[in-house]
């Protein structure tokens, strides 16, 4: 990042961190939640989203979610629903997944960083929704096919949307360690990255300093360390840049 | 004494007093089958080895019952009378069929239905279209016209359906029998292959209403794998089953007499109400001022779910794979398009389509979001009633069962003859449909009662009584 540029354009960064639950189960049936067993070891007519199965959801989830909605100072929501998000993919048995849209668990809350100047910073939390993972693809070049492995089908996860208030890569780092912490406190989940306990979803514009409007956003997927988002987020910050000094446009796109 | 011609309760006092047995019930049954299926075709598969069991408890029922083709049975193929399910075999038993297995039900096979349970003839089947017994070139209406027509036919004691628009009652009605929609909640649905999720629920058809009130004992209750079922206690409704409607308040909808209904079906459903008349309870006309409105707030809530719930039907899983011959998108995507364009029927396309429409942005707010809205004016209507009424009466569909082929071009005449059953499901009621006379045809009229929720027990005790006074329901179709 060019110190120039910073002075010029404004960064603007909002996440999306999903986080895996370590509950004992999944989150719409009786199958153990766990990682690295056999492939379809863990499976049941519920989350291979059989015909006729039906979801009930798991209390524990719900609690962790509260807990974590409560460590991040939201408003924990009394009527809460879930709802289907459509789309065809063959790690999505149902073709729908179980999600939350309209009225999430926990909305409006924040969490406190610091400043590349240490100041204090209070980054604000939108939403964190509960919803269901998707299964495993795996694809097997040397005889040409795709497996599934329905194993990790309805783990519980949280996903926890910030508003766009990070203004550097910085922000976003010391943001996400300040969560980690938060969430590892509260023995919800491991947090482990590897594992894909917990992703990092990063949507990044940049903007004329006084500009209100929001620059079109690239969306960063798929990273798997927080040093990975940090020079994920350098890296299309100068690449805005160039984009936007040099005359051109940006389009929107994701980047896997 | 044709032992499949009688009903459960006359059966299990013949079992009782040792003067038959379930093994004789069962042949009896089975020979119908044998004899008038071939004309008939209520069943898609049937139960070769239906194992009776030997010992057996006070409360056991060993009746022979049909099942619609759309409620898992562990480890037996079902497939909704889909092709996109053949093969399809669930790991797991609904939890209805649990509840039979253990109340020592006869599971003889599965009956026929429309596609998916879209439908209101069972012509939209991919084994082909159910005839009803009272007259083998019309409809036995749908989409539990097997169920239904297997009942009619003796080639069943009793069925289980499912109704999410009256699949249940309107095929019961054309057929001549009784069939019941409980209350949203009343029956687990766990294991019944999804519709439309907000408005299915399973119920009995039967021979006569104390039937209906025994299987409704043996399925209801509360199951913790369906959060949608209700924790409340189950009453024995065979209690219900009181010869005196003395003070109850029956409203009449000015609504349901309109144009479309056939004079016929008119006059019959008059005459019942003269019989409870007589029994002592007083009628009133009243209005339900939205029942114009249910049709299409059925048709856009129904398809907008079916859209959702039959979007798994991809061949990735289960059920059939289809390829296609040249790559035009992706060898996934050409998957899933061949797959569904292969399986799924023109019905069921028709209502994936309409229902993926209504759901889509910028269509929502205007279709599904409104439809839920007048869903919700609808249920207005029916809470007020219910606060002064203890019932409502009607016609169950406008017409009687219509020829085999004759509505099959025209959807929109064939979605009307659910226009008195909708409404029954959209605010989560329960109803009931049963015998009230014959037209000149000789073909069956049914009697549709409703209830507030959870008041099975004033229904079976309405149509019990009204039971009791007519011959309807000793009519027995030869076959």
């Amino acid at each position: 990042m060019t110190a120039t540029a910073t002075r010029k354009y404004e960064t603007v960064i909002g996440l999306e961190v999903h986080l895996q639950f370590d509950t004992a189960t999944k989150i719409f049936c009786g199958c153990a939640n766990k990682f690295g067993e056999t492939p379809n070891t863990l499976t049941c007519p519920v989350c291979l989203g059989l015909p006729g199965a039906l979801p009930v959801v798991n209390a524990k989830a719900l609690e962790y979610a509260i807990k974590v909605g409560l460590a991040l100072n939201c408003t924990i929501n009394p009527f809460v629903k879930f709802d289907r998000k459509n789309y065809f993919y063959p790690d999505c048995p149902k073709a729908y997944q179980i999600s939350q849209f309209d009225l999430p668990i926990c909305s409006n809350g924040h969490l406190m960083i610091e400043t590349a100047d240490g100041e204090p910073k209070k980054i604000l939390i939108n939403r964190a929704h509960l919803e269901e993972d998707a299964g495993k693809l795996i694809h097997d070049n040397a005889n040409n096919c795709s497996l599934v492995d329905y194993n990790r089908t309805g783990t519980p996860l949280l996903e926890i949307v910030t508003e766009p208030d990070l203004r550097s890569a910085e922000e976003a780092y010391n943001y996400l360690q300040n969560l980690k912490l938060t969430l590892q406190y509260l023995n919800v989940s491991d947090c482990d990255m590897e594992k894909g306990s917990l992703r990092c979803d990063a949507n990044i514009s940049i903007r004329l300093i006084g500009e209100t409007k929001l620059g079109t956003k690239t969306e960063l997927k798929n990273m798997n360390s927080f040093k990975a988002v940090k020079a994920g987020l350098e890296h299309e910050i100068n690449r805005h840049e160039a984009a936007l000094e040099s005359g051109q446009t940006i389009v929107q796109e994701t980047r896997l | 004494m044709e032992l499949n011609k009688l009903t459960a309760h006359e059966l299990l006092d013949l079992i009782k007093n040792k003067k038959a047995t379930p093994q004789e019930i069962l042949g009896s049954v089975h020979e119908q089958i044998e004899k008038s299926e071939k004309d008939v075709k209520a069943y898609v598969r049937i139960n070769e080895n239906t194992v009776v069991a030997t010992a057996s408890d006070e409360r056991s029922v060993p009746i022979p019952i049909g099942i619609k083709d759309n409620m898992c049975i562990l480890d037996q193929e079902t497939t909704c009378s889909s092709k996109i399910l053949k093969g399809f075999k669930a790991p797991y038993n609904a939890t209805v069929i649990d509840k039979l297995k253990k109340s020592g039900a006869l599971l003889i096979g599965n009956t026929n239905m429309d596609e998916f349970a879209m439908g209101s003839s069972t012509e939209n089947s991919c084994y082909g279209t159910t005839h009803n017994p009272w007259k083998l070139d019309c409809v036995p209406g749908g989409s539990s016209g097997g169920s239904a027509a297997a009942v009619a036919a003796n080639e069943a004691i009793w069925a289980i359906g499912s109704d999410t628009g009256g699949s249940i009652r309107q095929p019961a009605s054309f057929c001549g029998v009784v069939g019941m929609k409980p209350t949203y909640g009343r029956v687990s649905r766990y294991g019944l292959i999804a519709f439309a999720s907000s408005l299915d629920q399973i119920g009995p058809i039967t021979k006569d209403v104390a039937d209906s009130a025994l299987l409704l004992n043996i399925i209801a209750g509360y199951d913790e794998r369906d959060s949608t079922s209700v924790d409340m206690p189950v009453p024995d409704y065979t209690q219900a089953l009181e010869n005196n409607v003395k003070g109850l308040k029956i409203g009449i909808p000015k609504e349901y007499f309109v144009e479309g209904l056939d004079p016929e079906v008119k006059d019959a459903v008059m005459t019942a109400i003269e019989v409870l008349k007589k029994q002592g309870a007083t009628f009133e006309e009243v209005s339900l001022p939205h029942t114009d409105y249910g049709i299409a707030t059925y048709y856009i809530t129904a398809t907008s779910e079916a859209s959702s719930n039959l979007a798994r039907y991809d061949g990735v899983q289960y059920g059939i794979r289809e390829l296609a011959k040249k790559t035009r998108k992706s060898p996934l995507l050409d998957m899933y398009d061949e797959t569904r364009a292969v399986g799924f029927g023109a019905e069921v396309k028709r209502r994936i389509m309409l229902g993926t429409y209504s759901l889509s942005s910028g269509y929502y707010d205007a279709y599904y979001l409104k439809g839920l809205k007048v869903r919700t004016l609808i249920k207005n209507d029916f809470d007020k009633l219910f606060a002064d009424f203890d019932a409502i009466i009607g016609p169950t569909s406008p017409t009687t069962a219509f020829k085999i082929g004759d509505r099959v071009n025209d959807p929109l005449s064939m979605y009307l003859s659910d226009i008195y059953t909708v409404s029954a499901n959209l605010s989560g009621i329960p109803a009931i449909s049963l015998p009230c006379g014959f037209s000149k045809e000789k073909l069956p009229i049914g009697l549709h009662i409703m209830t507030k929720p959870f008041a099975e027990e004033m229904l079976f005790r309405i149509a019990y009584t009204y039971e009791q006074n007519t011959q309807w329901h000793k009519q027995r179709v030869e076959l």
